[in-house]
């Protein structure tokens, strides 16, 4: 399967080096947002809560873009055929495109909480190292595992764009509450308190039993 | 076997036997439902009635005992636009685990050597169907799978991927065609398809298409 799942990988970081239709799209939403919630709450800092909150809805959205265009390659252009000619493990697609969301939520979020960080956030960003990354880690796999799973759903209908906000926010909300909660300590006003155990063990929670559904399910999401 | 699409019978109840090395030519007009049939052939569709049994494999449940075994030219190219041919050769010959040679012998046979590089949106028709074939047969099939194979191909390229797709290839091939005398000549069987009903399973010499595009 590490063959199939390379391959794939390769041929979808190829694709967007030439089209540049996720990444930059999802950066550009988020510090769209940024700027919107500037001028929406009339605020030149935030801390806390309110910035953990602002952080994560922006985050949450962005990944809309990046699920919507997950499988769109493969669906107009004959991917699925093709690779289900193949002989490899059907799941192979679904490792190799979550890893895929995965890096492109990473990326995105190194650009975007850097401009975060800039336009909006009180706290220097630094204050929360390193356990913003660790957080950021556990909700992109949650957030890939999932987009994975709705983004294969959604390309086989005709109403793509709304299926996958409609499915994958009510799915993600637990990863906004626990990211959040998990952000705010890190974002406090005077210095970083502590990391919540307890919320990276619900995100980390989430992402092995959601993890286990897209194992058990992703197949007959392929089939006719 | 029988498929459906909702309401409509795409297939109904067709029955046929190819032996393994021949050719089976199928004929009918749009909507005869001869891409369902291939589709069902190439393990991507379920019939919802009967069986069907490639190279010894009861579909679809066998279906991954003879995939890298068949190889299917479909109506689209099923190639990414963005990437060049070589790219897209190399992404199935990964998934396929064929070596790299052999799509530079392929990209040659073709004449699209100095080519392989441009990406194929910027190719032409013929150009992508030669690029298509060279994916269909990059890892060696025993069973081919041909839809329109030689559409958009000047005299020259389809004497150049004969000997690919051809009878040549010693493939079991099922083959859609819209050239009623090209295919019939190639066949050792015809299959004509009508409303998705078999209306005519014989051999090319005793084959009575005259009710089939009516």
């Amino acid at each position: 399967m590490t063959r199939a799942v390379a391959a794939l990988l390769r041929k979808d970081l190829q694709l967007e080096l030439r089209t540049r239709e996720s990444v930059p799209a999802m950066v550009l939403f988020s510090v769209s947002t940024f700027v919107l919630f500037r001028f929406a709450l009339d605020r030149e800092r935030l801390e806390g809560d309110l910035a953990a909150g602002v952080l994560w809805v922006t985050l949450l959205f962005a990944s809309v873009l990046g699920i919507n265009r997950l499988f769109v390659t493969e669906r107009e252009q004959g991917g699925f055929d093709a690779f289900l000619l193949a002989p490899v493990d059907r799941t192979a697609m679904f490792v190799a495109k979550a890893l895929l969301l995965f890096g492109f939520l990473s990326a995105v979020e190194l650009v975007a909480v850097s401009v975060y960080s800039v336009l909006l956030l009180g706290p220097s960003p630094f204050q929360a190292f390193p356990g913003l990354p660790l957080v950021l880690a556990l909700a992109n796999a949650g957030v890939a595992v999932v987009g994975t799973l709705v983004g294969a759903l959604a390309v086989q209908t005709r109403a793509r764009d709304l299926i996958v906000p409609l499915l994958a926010l009510p799915l993600l909300l637990p990863i906004v509450i626990a990211g959040a909660e998990a952000t705010a300590p890190l974002l406090a006003e005077g210095g970083a308190e502590a990391l919540p155990g307890r919320w990276l063990a619900i995100l980390g929670l989430y992402d092995v039993v959601f993890g286990l559904i897209a194992y058990a399910v992703f197949d007959f999401l392929l089939e006719d | 076997m029988t498929r459906r699409y909702g309401e409509r019978l795409a297939l109904d109840g067709v029955t046929l036997s190819l032996p393994a090395g021949s050719t089976l030519a199928v004929l009918g007009a749009n909507g005869a439902g001869k891409t369902t049939l291939l589709r069902i052939l190439a393990t991507l569709l379920r019939p919802h009635a009967g069986a069907a049994r490639v190279l010894g494999a009861a579909l679809p449940e066998e279906g991954w005992r003879v995939r890298g075994r068949i190889g299917l030219l479909a109506h689209d190219p099923l190639l990414y636009s963005e990437l060049s041919a070589r790219e897209n050769l190399r992404f199935h010959a990964r998934l396929h685990g064929v070596a790299a040679a052999r799509i530079e012998a392929l990209l040659e046979e073709v004449g699209l050597g100095a080519r392989g590089d441009e990406p194929v949106r910027t190719l032409s028709r013929g150009l992508t169907q030669r690029v298509a074939i060279c994916r269909a047969v990059l890892h060696a099939p025993e069973v081919l799978l041909l839809d329109e194979p030689y559409a958009n191909l000047d005299p020259a390229a389809v004497a150049a991927v004969a000997p690919l797709i051809g009878r040549a290839s010693g493939a079991t091939r099922v083959v859609i065609s819209h050239d009623v005398e090209g295919g019939l000549a190639e066949a050792d069987l015809v299959l004509g398809l009508r409303g998705g009903r078999a209306e005519v399973l014989a051999p090319p010499a005793s084959a009575d298409l005259s009710g089939l595009y009516r």
